[in-house]
C-alpha cells in the first residue's frame, strides 16, 4: 500500500482526475476552495479544462453544456453555493445528464458560518430544484473513502444518467489523513450516443431539452424517472453497520458523526449499554435495508446528526413505527463530543 | 431554370409555432442560411433560451441544447470548452439576455468566449404576455407597466450593444434590424460575420437585431416593424460597435 498524507479536499479533485473527469467550472467558497485550487493547478497537465465561472449558477450550467456535449464534468461548492445550483442541477437531471458534484457543508441557513454541519441533509436528499428528481448522494466518513466513493459517483452517475453527489461535511473536506489511490482507476469511455456533438459525429440530430409542454409526455418522462429511481433504490444503496449484534441502542449517524459516535460506543460499554451504529454512506438512495438488522431487543434508535434534526425524517420512515426513535443534535458548525452523546443515550434511556 | 430561392438546409421541416409577422422566423432563417453558407450545420451545437424560441431547437437543423431562463452563454461555454472546433452558438430574447441573464452574457463576453450569440430585442417579454423587458422603451405600455414604463422608478432602457461593446473580450458586435427588406440583408450580412469571427477564433461575438413582436404591441404586422423602425431605431441606433482588429 502507498499511503500519502492529503487534505481531504485535495484528495477528492485528485480522484475526480484520476477517474477520468477532465472538465471543471466551480466558484470559490469556504470550505471546498482546495478543490478548485488544485484542479486549476492539476487539470491542464492532463489536457483538461479548469474554468473559475462568474457565480455558482454559471458553474452549474457549464457543467449542463459540457455533460450534453459529453464531456465527463465535475463541479465543487458548499451549502449556499449549492443552493443556487439547485436549479441547474434539476435541468441536468430532467436531461439525464451525468455528473459529479461536490458539497462540503457548512451551517446555515442564510450565509451561516464556515464550520463543518450536516444541515443540507434536506438539500441533498430531496434538493432544493424543482420537479420530481433525485440525485444520488454519498456521505463519506474518511478521506480514504472520499476518494473512493468520487470513483463510484463518477461511474454510477454515467450508468444511470443522473447527477451524483458527494455530500461531505466540511470537517472531511478539511481533515487530513492518510489515503491510498491505488483503487482508483480511470473509468471506461462509456457511449454517449446522446451527446450534442455536433451532427457530423452522429446520426440525425441530437437535442437536449427538458421542455415538455404536453401533459402526457411530462408525465411519461416523469414516470421513466421514477422507474430510474426505483432501481438506484434497489441497487445502490450503500450502508456499514458495527457491532449490532444484541444492541440494545442503535444509533445512526453518517461522515464525521458517525466516526464520532463509534468512539461513543465503548464509552456506552462502560456504563452497562450495549449499543451499535448504522451509518447511511447513501443517503440518498436511503439505505432503508439496513433497519432490518436492528435486534427485536432494541430500546431506542437515536439518530446523530450535526443539524436540528434531518436525517431523523428518514430514519422513522426506515423504523415504520417499530422502535422508539430519538435524536440528538448540534448545529452552527459545533461538533458533538463522545460524552455529548453519551448523556443523550442515557437520558432518553431513562425516560422510555 | 436556375434556382433563385429556396428552403434552407439549415432549418427541419417543421412548422414554426411563431405569430405571424414576429421577427423571430425571419431571424431563424438568417442564421440557418449563414450556417449553411459557411458550411458549419454539421459541426455547430446551437443554445435554445427561455422565451417565445424556446423551441428553436426543434427548427434548427443542427444539434441543439435547451438552456434554462438566462443561462444560454453559461451551457455555451461549457459546451464550447469541450468541443472547441464547433461552432456554438446562442438564441436569446431581451428579457432573457437583459435580464435574468446579464451576468451569463457580460461574463461570456468578458472571457472572450468563442461563441456566437444572436440577441433578439423585441422590447418585451413575449412568451409570458408581454410584460416589462429591461429594453422596453420609455412610456411604452406594457401589462406590467399599464401606464407606460416610468424611468424614473424602472429606469431607462438597457443599450445592451454598447454595454458589451466596452468589454475586452468582444470581438465582433453589431446592432441591425429586420424591419424593411435592405435591414434584413444588413442583418445576414452582420450575422454571417459574427460566425466567421467564431471561427477564425476571433472572441465572442453578438448580433443584436431590433424585432417585432406584433402580438403584444397590439398591432398588424406591417405596423409592428413601422414601430419598430420608428420607435426601436432611434433610441436603438444601428451599426457596428466593435470589429476584430484587420479584419471587417
Ligand atoms: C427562472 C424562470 N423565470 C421565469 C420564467 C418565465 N418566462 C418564460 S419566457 C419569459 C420571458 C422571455 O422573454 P424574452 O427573453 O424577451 O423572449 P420573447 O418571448 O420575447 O421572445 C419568462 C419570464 C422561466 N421560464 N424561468
Ligand atoms: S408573442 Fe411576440 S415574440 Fe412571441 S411569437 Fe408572438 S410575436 Fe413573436
Amino acid at each position: 500500500m502507498n499511503r500519502v498524507l492529503m487534505k481531504g479536499n485535495e484528495a477528492i479533485a485528485k480522484a475526480a482526475i484520476i477517474s477520468g473527469c477532465r472538465y471543471f467550472f466551480g466558484y470559490p467558497i469556504t470550505p471546498q476552495n482546495e478543490i478548485p485550487e488544485y484542479m486549476a493547478r492539476e487539470m491542464h497537465k492532463v489536457g483538461g479544462v479548469f474554468l473559475q465561472s462568474e457565480s455558482e449558477i454559471a458553474a452549474i450550467n457549464m457543467v449542463y453544456g459540457a455533460s450534453g456535449s459529453g464531456g465527463r464534468v465535475m463541479t465543487s461548492s458548499s451549502s449556499p453555493g449549492i443552493a443556487l445550483k439547485q436549479e441547474g442541477i434539476s435541468y441536468i437531471a430532467s436531461a439525464e445528464l451525468p455528473c459529479v458534484i461536490v458539497n462540503m457543508m457548512r451551517s446555515g441557513p442564510g450565509l451561516g458560518g464556515i464550520q463543518p454541519s450536516q444541515a443540507d441533509y434536506f438539500q441533498v436528499t430531496r434538493g432544493g430544484g424543482n420537479g420530481d428528481y433525485r440525485v444520488i448522494s454519498y456521505a463519506p466518513a474518511s478521506v480514504q473513502e472520499s476518494v473512493e466513493l468520487v470513483n463510484r459517483a463518477f461511474r454510477v452517475s454515467e450508468k444511470y444518467r443522473i447527477p451524483a453527489m458527494i455530500a461531505g461535511d466540511g470537517m472531511i473536506g478539511q481533515m487530513m489523513e492518510p489515503v491510498d489511490f491505488s483503487g482508483i482507476e480511470e473509468l471506461d469511455r462509456v457511449e454517449r450516443p446522446w451527446a450534442a456533438t455536433g451532427t457530423d459525429s452522429h446520426p440525425g440530430r441530437n437535442v437536449i431539452s427538458t421542455l415538455m409542454l404536453e401533459p402526457s409526455s411530462l408525465e411519461s418522462h416523469n414516470v421513466k424517472l421514477k422507474a430510474k429511481h426505483d432501481l438506484i433504490e434497489s441497487e445502490e444503496a450503500m450502508y456499514e453497520t458495527y457491532n449490532m449484534d444484541g444492541a440494545e441502542v442503535v444509533l445512526v449517524a453518517y461522515g464525521t458523526t458517525s466516526r464520532i459516535v463509534k468512539n461513543t460506543i465503548s464509552a456506552l460499554e462502560s456504563h452497562g449499554v450495549k449499543a451499535g451504529l448504522i451509518r447511511p454512506i447513501t443517503l440518498w438512495p436511503f439505505p432503508k435495508q439496513a433497519f432490518s438488522k436492528i435486534p427485536s431487543g432494541c430500546k431506542l434508535v437515536m439518530s446523530v446528526e450535526m443539524s436540528m434534526g434531518q436525517m431523523i425524517d428518514d430514519v422513522e420512515i426506515a423504523l415504520g413505527g417499530r422502535f422508539i426513535s430519538a435524536f440528538y443534535g448540534k448545529a452552527g458548525g459545533v461538533v458533538p463530543t463522545p460524552s455529548d452523546i453519551v448523556d443523550a443515550v442515557i437520558s432518553n434511556l431513562e425516560v422510555i | 431554370m436556375a434556382f433563385i430561392f429556396k428552403r434552407t438546409a439549415g432549418l427541419t421541416e417543421k412548422p414554426t409555432h411563431y405569430c405571424p409577422g414576429c421577427s423571430h422566423g425571419i431571424v431563424h432563417r438568417l442564421v440557418a442560411e449563414s450556417l449553411e453558407e459557411l458550411g458549419l450545420l454539421g459541426r455547430t451545437v446551437g443554445v435554445a433560451s427561455v422565451g417565445c424560441s424556446v423551441f428553436s431547437y426543434e427548427y434548427f437543423n443542427c444539434d441543439m441544447h435547451q438552456a434554462p431562463h438566462g443561462r444560454a452563454p453559461a451551457v455555451a461555454t461549457g459546451i464550447k470548452r469541450v468541443l472547441p472546433h464547433n461552432t456554438v452558438f446562442t438564441y436569446q430574447g431581451d428579457g432573457d439576455l437583459a435580464s435574468i441573464g446579464t451576468a451569463e452574457i457580460v461574463h461570456a463576453a468578458h472571457r472572450g468566449e468563442k461563441i456566437t450569440t444572436i440577441f433578439i430585442n423585441n422590447a418585451n417579454y413575449g412568451m409570458t404576455g408581454g410584460q416589462m423587458a429591461p429594453t422596453t422603451l420609455p412610456h411604452q405600455k406594457t401589462t406590467t407597466c399599464p401606464l407606460g414604463r416610468d424611468p424614473e422608478s424602472t429606469g431607462m432602457p438597457l443599450r445592451v450593444s454598447e454595454m458589451i461593446s466596452t468589454i475586452d473580450g468582444a470581438a465582433f458586435v453589431e446592432r441591425v434590424s429586420v424591419d424593411s427588406p435592405s435591414a434584413v440583408r444588413n442583418a445576414k450580412s452582420a450575422i454571417l460575420k459574427a460566425f466567421r469571427c467564431q471561427i477564425e477564433g476571433k472572441g465572442f461575438s453578438m448580433v443584436e437585431v431590433l424585432s417585432s413582436c406584433p402580438t403584444n404591441l397590439n398591432l398588424k404586422p406591417s405596423e409592428a416593424m413601422r414601430w419598430v423602425r420608428e420607435n426601436m431605431v432611434p433610441y436603438y441606433p444601428l451599426g457596428n460597435f466593435r470589429s476584430p482588429k484587420g479584419g471587417e
